[in-house]
């Protein structure tokens, strides 16, 4: 059905044949045609943040956690350009997301009018595509196009820059079905033979990993569900990077816990002693290969991946398998059982064997205390009073983010919502605004550091606003104490410019915004206090006040090889050098 | 346990590995990427080039077909091989991108470029220009009594070479319009 109408309603009709049913964003003067059409109408919930940095990364938590693609509305000029952060974000964790900027009129484009910005320019690096629609025909092929964009192949945020001009022309509506999405068409079902090739790798494997990320995740719950079947019947171990957390459950007799830089010392071991690496939706990123020329020396390697981009980027691969991860994972189980099922069933238990001596070194052990709170005993409790819970995690970044994905177990996909490869400060906050939004009965928790919290602390308001329960729990070093810890290890004990010499009051801060302030100093109170944070029916920013030189272990220092960790405080006591001064 | 001792301000340590492992030698290739003919396009193309460090040797682009509103960008770089499919895979990820041929491997192609000099001179040095201008097959597609403009087309190493004789008898400017590059055969 085609109809006449404007092109702010053209937005909206859009908006609603594509399964919208939340959009987070703020209103400015160049997207007022696009509000007045949000607001005659009840069909599309919009969600007014505090800042748009807050709107895009609220809207990857709602992407994350819902599997569906964000959706946000800024305005132009400074409305835009606040929202390149959450942009990179998105493009760096491939989250799927559409981001409609308001644009000055197009014919006052080009001559420095009030608030504008070249948008479609700044923002053509950090999104998988963007548009820049002066046509009011266009503008619903366009939005479709974007939708399809963002959400097929390597998921991706998406730009439609929309001059005011163009939202109050009529134009013709045309719905998705009806829409031309362009050639955009990336191949989801792997080659065959390349996925012959990894079965007979697999019959052959003495000592083999799976080494699964994000990509489990975009690919959908089929995805984790078929990864999870085929991990229990080959039985070969499995570990992920911090993105794919959640596909395989923690709890699942064949996981190695979390790979990397701050990874286990089991996972990372196996990564490198394998004879087999079956890499599935992951991209060999630096914070996990650490050094490159000792990474995993002895393993021939399989890459599933559906951006042929990340195959032999980093790593040369034996197998490269381009593909979406559900479609190569059913089509590999399919492959593997009709040829009857095989794997080295004693040299894998043999493997599992060597690996269970890796475990008992228990590198997630920390020395506790019944004085100061330490903070993988704060996330240990958390983990053991909300385990079985309806639960959604989201972090900041920094030590507290490395912890959380060290002590908290995930069961299920979707439930872990992380700046994995921008890493940004002030993301959690508003991402757990987004998440709860989604899922409004849930328990949706930040992990924050108490300097991260504070990047993005205006959307406090919005969770108020909205009356989404969002609990803050906020690992309290005052310190930022991953800077802190490099430059203790790396830079000579000089902690330039690590802490905040006037933090708030976080009990009050709370108060203020309308919320409840939970501050916990002893561990003795910690329990108590946790489950008077979950009890209470409403946000709440919990002041946890942790060790504040807690360094967080293991680690493998970049420039290293997996079975180079540091394990813990010995490994790294020891005079300062006296070329340590002459730092590079 | 393999566990490395690492020495408290140790500064052989850094947040990012800084050895580069990358030793092949550098390879040319010459890709035609066949691209949407819309807004942006060359823009998106370079900014991949430069945003990822690729090199650019030469770029032509202009539309090759009008009815479905496609242009050609013809692409000379420089990479080892690993680059170089790396930049083959990052162009055909892109979503205004259709095809992306790299004419090094496919087999023969032909490479051509259009060069246009300006030359000042009089008496010997003039005739002398003419005379090599000749001996390369350059048109002359100006004159004055003190200045000639030559038209070349050929390879690279061609217009590169006529420049070099030109050099010294009175070249004053060059306009080269890049590579275009087509595949021999059918
Ligand atoms: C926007 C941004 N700026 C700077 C950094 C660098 N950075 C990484 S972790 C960190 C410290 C974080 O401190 P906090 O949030 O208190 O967490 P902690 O490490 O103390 O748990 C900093 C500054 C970053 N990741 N993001
Ligand atoms: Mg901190």
């Amino acid at each position: 059905m085609s109809r006449q109408m404007t092109g702010a309603d053209i937005v909206v009709q859009a908006l609603k044949d594509q399964g919208v049913d939340t959009v987070f964003g703020y209103p400015g003067g160049a997207v007022l045609p696009i509000y007045d059409a949000i607001f005659q109408q009840n069909d599309i919930r919009h969600i007014l943040v505090r800042h748009e940095q807050g709107a895009t990364h609220a809207a990857e938590g709602y992407a994350r956690s819902t599997g569906k693609p964000g959706v946000v509305i800024v305005t132009s000029g400074p409305g835009a350009t606040n929202a390149v952060t959450g942009l990179t974000d998105a493009l760096m964790d491939s989250i799927p997301m559409i981001v409609l900027s308001g644009q000055v009129p197009s014919f006052m484009i080009g001559s420095d009018a009030f608030q504008e910005a070249d948008t479609v320019g700044i923002t053509r690096p950090c999104t998988k595509h963007n548009w820049l629609v002066k046509d009011t025909e266009m503008l619903a092929e366009t939005i479709h196009e974007a939708f399809h964009v963002a959400t097929n192949g390597r998921p991706g945020p998406v730009l439609v820059d929309i001059p005011k001009d163009v939202q109050f022309a009529s134009g013709n509506y045309i719905s998705p079905a009806k829409a031309d999405l362009g050639h955009y068409q990336p191949r989801v079902k792997g080659d065959k033979d390349a996925i012959t090739a990894l079965v007979e790798l697999i019959e052959k494997a003495k000592k083999p990993v799976f080494y699964t990320g994000g990509g489990v995740i975009n690919s959908g719950k089929g995805a984790s569900q078929l990864l999870r079947e085929l991990v229990k019947a080959t039985n070969f171990p499995i570990t992920s990077t911090l993105m794919g957390l959640g596909a395989y459950p923690a709890s699942g007799d064949n996981w190695l816990g979390m790979l990397g830089m701050h990874g286990t010392y089991e996972a990372n071991l196996a990564m490198h002693d394998c004879d087999l690496m079956i890499c599935v939706g992951a991209r060999f990123d630096d914070r996990i290969t650490g050094r490159i020329d000792a990474f995993s020396p002895k393993s021939k390697k399989a890459h599933i991946d559906i951006d042929p981009s990340s195959i032999n980027k980093v790593i040369h691969v034996d197998v490269p398998i381009i593909g979406d991860v559900g479609h190569v994972l059913e089509d590999l189980l399919k492959i593997w059982k009709s040829r009857g099922r095989k794997t080295k069933t004693a040299d894998v238990k043999k493997w599992h064997a060597q690996i269970d001596q890796w475990r008992a070194v228990d590198c997630l052990a920390f020395k506790n205390s019944d004085k100061i709170i330490k903070p993988q005993y704060a996330l240990q409790r958390l983990e053991a009073l909300t385990k079985g819970m309806d639960r959604y995690i989201t972090t900041e970044v920094g030590q507290h983010q490395m912890w959380a994905a060290q002590y908290l177990g995930f069961e299920e996909p979707n439930r872990w919502m992380t700046s994995g490869g921008l890493g940004t400060m002030g993301y959690g906050l508003p991402a757990s605004v987004g998440t709860q939004i989604a899922h409004p009965d849930s328990l949706v928790i930040n992990i924050a550091g108490e300097a991260s919290w504070l990047m993005n602390m205006q959307e406090m308001g919005t969770a108020i606003q909205y009356r989404a329960p969002v609990k803050q729990f906020i690992l309290n070093n005052e310190r930022l104490g991953m800077v802190r810890q490099w430059q203790e290890l790396l830079h000579g004990e000089r902690y330039s410019h690590s802490w905040s010499e006037a933090l708030p009051d976080f009990v009050k801060l709370a108060e203020a915004f309308g919320g409840k302030g939970i501050r916990c100093t002893d561990p003795a109170d910690l329990d108590d206090a946790i489950m008077e944070m979950l009890n209470y029916d409403g946000p709440v920013i919990f002041d946890c006040r942790v060790e504040k030189h807690e360094n967080c272990f293991p680690m493998i220092p970049s420039g290293k090889a997996h079975n180079e960790m540091l394990m813990g405080e010995e490994d790294t006591q020891g005079v300062i050098d006296s070329g340590g001064a002459v730092l590079v | 346990m393999n566990a490395v001792k690492l020495k408290k301000g140790a500064s052989s340590f850094s947040a990012y590995d800084l050895k580069n492992f990358s030793g092949d030698t550098e390879e040319t290739h010459t890709l035609a990427v066949l691209v949407d003919n819309e807004a942006g396009v060359l823009a998106r193309v370079i900014g991949l080039f430069s945003g990822r460090g690729y090199n650019i040797e030469s770029l032509t682009v202009a539309e090759v077909d009008h009815e479905s509103n496609r242009s050609r960008i013809t692409i000379v770089t420089t990479g080892t091989p690993s680059v170089i499919e790396q930049i083959k895979a990052q162009l055909s990820r892109m979503v205004p991108v259709y095809d992306v041929h790299d004419l090094t491997v496919e087999g023969p192609s032909v490479e051509r470029e259009l060069a246009l000099f300006k030359v000042l001179g009089k008496g010997d040095k003039r005739l002398e220009a003419l005379r090599t201008a000749e001996i390369f097959r350059a048109r002359v597609v100006d004159s004055t009594l003190e200045s000639f403009v030559f038209e070349l087309t050929g390879t690279p190493e061609k217009i590169d070479a006529f420049a070099e004789m030109m050099q010294p008898l009175g070249l004053e400017e060059v306009a080269r319009t890049g590579v275009a590059a087509i595949a021999r055969g059918h």
